[in-house]
């Protein structure tokens, strides 16, 4: 069954600096059953992540489901600290690229 | 004016705190809700005007990331609408980075502005967050462990002799000290965020957990509001029994999402904030709407830490830097450009070697923001663009290695290609002075006895 792109279901998608050592992503949902649905997913489980950024488990620091905010949180090890020469996301603000065409399955 | 407000405080004890910018001078305070701010009886006005997004390099070379004339507006809103309602106002941070040289500037705005108002005397209280690195160097003579975060290894003497400068963050203790004093006007060095909001609180005898779970959610201003409106000016209001936070600007909510969502901003986990003396466990905090625009937090939990631990911010300066650019529109080209930048790496290697300088290329329009974490680099765009930087100790080193790296791409040898009369296109044949190469050389933690003593504060005046 043809599923959705992440893009296309959740509210916000961001990532931002944790300090200056990491990098941290907020996937936001409008509404519970939005989350529920991707949360009984593996789309953006460690291993998910991984897979995407070619990283390895050891580069996630935190991984966590916020229902407070309906999200879908977590951190990795930024590939240099912020603003070091050849960095080019000083503030860490663009690295979520990636997660906009994430293929959710229809549940 | 919203709702809420009109029906004045929401309980005989509270205090309220209007926050009119998340990072005071970055970019100007819209003063519409501000102003509206002002006409809710708040009891302070304070802001936050510090963050390491703006990297290594002001802290390293000691400037702000923006103009004097921004910081300059942003503090006299701040202290007109102070000195007009008779409530102290509070500014954490100073200038970007929070070191003595910002904190300076800033006391030295508020005096100038003082002046130019013909204010009535008033008290300025600031204090220091710089730490000297000879401290820092007997501690790790002495064994006495400075602590990485963040998987850094414990803070060596390379290291240390690699940094510029570094500051402490300083918790709610200066701030308390200075309110203690009678300050009116308290410009802070580095500072957790919400130590700032919380100390006048702490102060008041509102609960720790409450209190700085209250600075974490004003310190942003209206990042916690939507929809999204940077710069606007938040009211918060704390009780015995819980925190309020409401948008100024009428076309902005609280709601639970945004707060609850802001609660978790620029942080690895949303659920531990942590500031010198201990944490707050956030993990069964409840949101509730409150009114149409306020939302009513209750329940975090305060942790007090078992020693002292300060958390230590460091940039050290790696060298002068020049910068280039050139396009590459040849598909062949562009499926082997790092045959090309090998090239031009090469190049740079048979002039200097292969020690005592850096070049970087970024290649924009295949992997440039994300590097080999970007799973699309295999298929990069018609054009790309390449940014070549170059570090070395002196500018002209640095300087003719950037110059070398740019130009001798044009002269990658290829051996399939067409194009024979260039390998790329200069959108400039120069190559450009940027800012020196700084990085961050500190990001731990150190013991200490009391928590002030890093953070000496001093008292003086302002105003006729």
């Amino acid at each position: 069954m043809a599923g959705r792109r992440l893009s296309e279901i959740a509210k916000t998608i961001r990532s931002k600096n944790a300090g200056v050592d990491k990098i941290t992503f907020d996937v936001i949902f409008p509404d519970r059953a939005t989350y529920d649905r991707v949360r009984a997913t593996d789309v953006l489980s460690v291993a998910a992540i991984c897979r995407i950024f070619g990283v390895s488990a050891a580069q996630i620091t935190d991984h966590v489901e916020f229902d407070p905010a309906l999200a879908i949180k977590f951190t990795m090890y930024r590939r240099m600290s912020s603003g070091s020469p050849g960095d080019a996301d000083i503030f860490g603000s663009q690295q979520y690229g990636p997660l906009l065409d994430i293929e959710v399955p229809e549940s | 004016m919203p709702a809420s407000i009109q029906h004045g405080r929401s309980a005989d004890r509270s205090l309220r705190i209007v926050c009119p910018n998340g990072h005071l001078g970055f970019a100007p305070i819209k003063v519409g809700s501000f102003h509206i701010g002002c006409r809710c009886e708040p009891d302070l006005i304070c802001a936050d005007s510090g963050s390491c997004d703006v990297g290594p390099v002001p802290l390293g070379a000691d400037i702000s990331s923006s103009p004097l004339q921004w910081q300059v507006d942003d503090l006299e809103e701040m202290l007109l609408a102070s000195r007009r309602l008779g409530v102290p106002m509070i500014v954490g941070s100073a200038g970007d980075t929070g070191t003595n040289s910002r904190v300076d500037l800033f006391v030295g705005i508020i005096r100038e502005l003082a002046h130019k108002h013909g204010l009535a005397r008033f008290r300025i209280g600031y204090f220091y967050s710089e730490v000297e690195r000879e401290a820092l160097r007997r501690r790790i003579v002495a064994g006495t462990s400075v602590a990485g975060l963040d998987g850094r290894p414990p803070l060596d003497l390379a290291t240390l002799d690699a940094t510029e400068r570094v500051v402490a963050m300083a918790g709610i203790h200066p701030y308390i000290k200075l309110l203690d004093q009678g300050a009116d006007v308290i410009i802070g060095g580095r500072s957790s965020d919400c130590a700032i909001f919380a100390a006048p609180a702490i102060r008041r005898g509102f609960p720790r957990a409450l209190a700085y779970f209250y600075g974490k959610v004003l310190e942003c201003a209206s990042f916690c509001a939507e929809p999204y409106a940077g710069k606007e000016s938040v009211l918060g209001e704390i009780t015995m029994d819980d925190v309020k936070i409401t948008a100024l600007l009428p076309e902005q909510r609280c709601t639970v999402a945004s707060v609850a969502g802001h609660a978790m901003y620029e942080r690895a986990n949303p659920f531990f904030e942590h500031f010198l003396g201990g944490h707050i466990d956030m993990g069964e905090c409840r949101y509730e709407q409150y009114d149409e625009r306020t939302v009513r937090l209750t329940g975090p939990r305060y942790v007090p830490a078992s020693e002292l631990r300060v958390k230590l911010e460091g940039a050290g300066k790696i060298g002068e830097r020049y910068v280039g650019i050139i396009g590459v529109r040849d598909p062949y080209t562009i499926a082997n450009i790092d045959l090309v930048i090998a090239w031009a790496r090469q190049q740079v290697a048979e002039r200097f070697g292969n020690s005592g300088y850096e070049v970087h290329f970024t290649v924009y329009g295949r992997d440039g923001i994300l590097g080999e974490r970007e799973p699309l680099r295999a298929t990069p765009a018609h054009e790309v663009g390449v940014i070549v930087q170059g570090v070395a100790s002196t500018k002209e080193v640095a300087e003719e290695v950037c110059m070398i790296a740019t130009r001798q791409m044009f002269y990658a040898r290829l051996p399939q290609v067409k194009g024979t009369a260039g390998g790329v296109a200069f959108l400039l044949d120069e190559v450009m002075r940027a800012s020196p190469a700084y990085r961050w050389t500190l990001n731990h933690t150190m013991q200490i006895d009391d928590p002030l003593e890093l953070f000496p504060t001093f008292l003086t005046e302002a105003g006729a």
